[in-house]
């Protein structure tokens, strides 16, 4: 009995990992957006670890807190969140057939990408005002500067990318030619740069 | 397919959203208080990772899929946290030390 049960689990197992039509159980369009977000991470991940390993190897670093505005930093925290949290909502609405709360909350959540961008611009602009450039600065790091401005920039593109993302998938929802799968896509692509958020916030702005 | 329908509506998504407020005040208030260094350091780190746990699993959905599904996900990102750790854990605490 035991054995039998091992090998249906071996089975099933093995259908997961098999592709297929369904591999996992979902579409390949799903599947293959996890593919590229994990893909990412190691981009993102190797953005911070350059910034760590030059960090250390420096032993000096500008205190942050000196030169970015918490208030402002916690503010595009807080922006970004919750246009995650819209999107979330966004996404339930497209599964239950919510047709135009799926419309409103894809526009409130590329609205609260508009205004994190706006802040990084805004905060970008203090910066340079201030005399940052890519590889020069004020404060004595010549890396300091250049690392800001290629993490930041980097996570920055991806909101961008990320808000044109869910105005053409509104346009296509409004237009019924999406299924709610493809809602759900956008989703996983807007959360994940929430995610990568979360630690350029903590490494960048806060350690 | 593979989700169940929440039956609470978004009520899930409101409770997350507000966790990850609270982790992030969480986080703003330890920097503003000051703790030594090291402490203040993998304190951020437990808060941040907290954080990505909690849009992973709830915003993107990984705790519904299926679990051979969740490993694919999840394995290659525990394989690169331990190399990475292991790479500059040993130099962070060594100039944390030294600067003394």
């Amino acid at each position: 009995m035991a054995h039998s049960v091992t090998v249906e689990h071996n089975q099933g197992a093995a259908a997961d990992w098999s592709g297929g039509q369904s591999p996992f159980g979902l579409n390949w369009p799903k599947v293959m957006m996890w593919l590229f977000l994990i893909s990412d991470t190691l981009t993102f991940a190797g953005l911070l670890m350059g910034y760590g390993a030059m960090r250390l190897s420096l032993g000096t670093w500008p205190k942050q807190s000196d030169i970015f505005h918490l208030w402002l930093v916690g503010l595009m925290t807080f922006i970004l969140i919750c246009s995650s949290a819209t999107m979330a909502i966004a996404v339930a609405a497209a599964r239950t057939g919510d047709k135009r709360i799926v419309m409103r909350f894809l526009l409130l959540t590329a609205l609260g990408g508009l205004m994190f961008l706006g802040m990084q611009v805004y905060e970008w602009t203090n910066f340079i005002h201030e005399g940052a450039r890519l590889f020069e600065n004020p404060w004595g790091v010549p890396q300091f500067s250049a690392t800001f401005f290629i993490t930041t920039g980097f996570h920055g593109g991806h909101v961008t990318v990320g808000v044109i993302y869910l105005l053409i998938t509104a346009l296509r929802w409004a237009r019924g030619t999406i299924q709610p799968e493809s809602v759900e896509i956008a989703g996983l692509y807007w959360h994940f740069v929430d995610l990568v958020w979360v630690f350029i916030f903590t490494l960048l702005y806060l350690l | 397919m593979a989700e169940p329908q929440h039956q609470g509506g978004y009520k899930g998504y409101v409770i997350t959203w507000i966790w990850l407020l609270v982790i992030t005040v969480l986080e703003i208030a330890v920097v503003l208080v000051g703790l030594p260094k090291a402490m203040l350091a993998s304190l951020l780190l437990l808060m941040s990772l907290m954080k990505a746990a909690l849009i992973v699993a709830y915003f993107m959905h990984l705790r519904y899929e299926r679990v051979a599904f969740i490993y694919t996900v999840v394995t290659p990102m525990v394989v690169l946290a331990v190399i990475l750790f292991a790479f500059v854990a040993p130099d962070a605490i060594h100039v944390f030390t030294s600067r003394r």
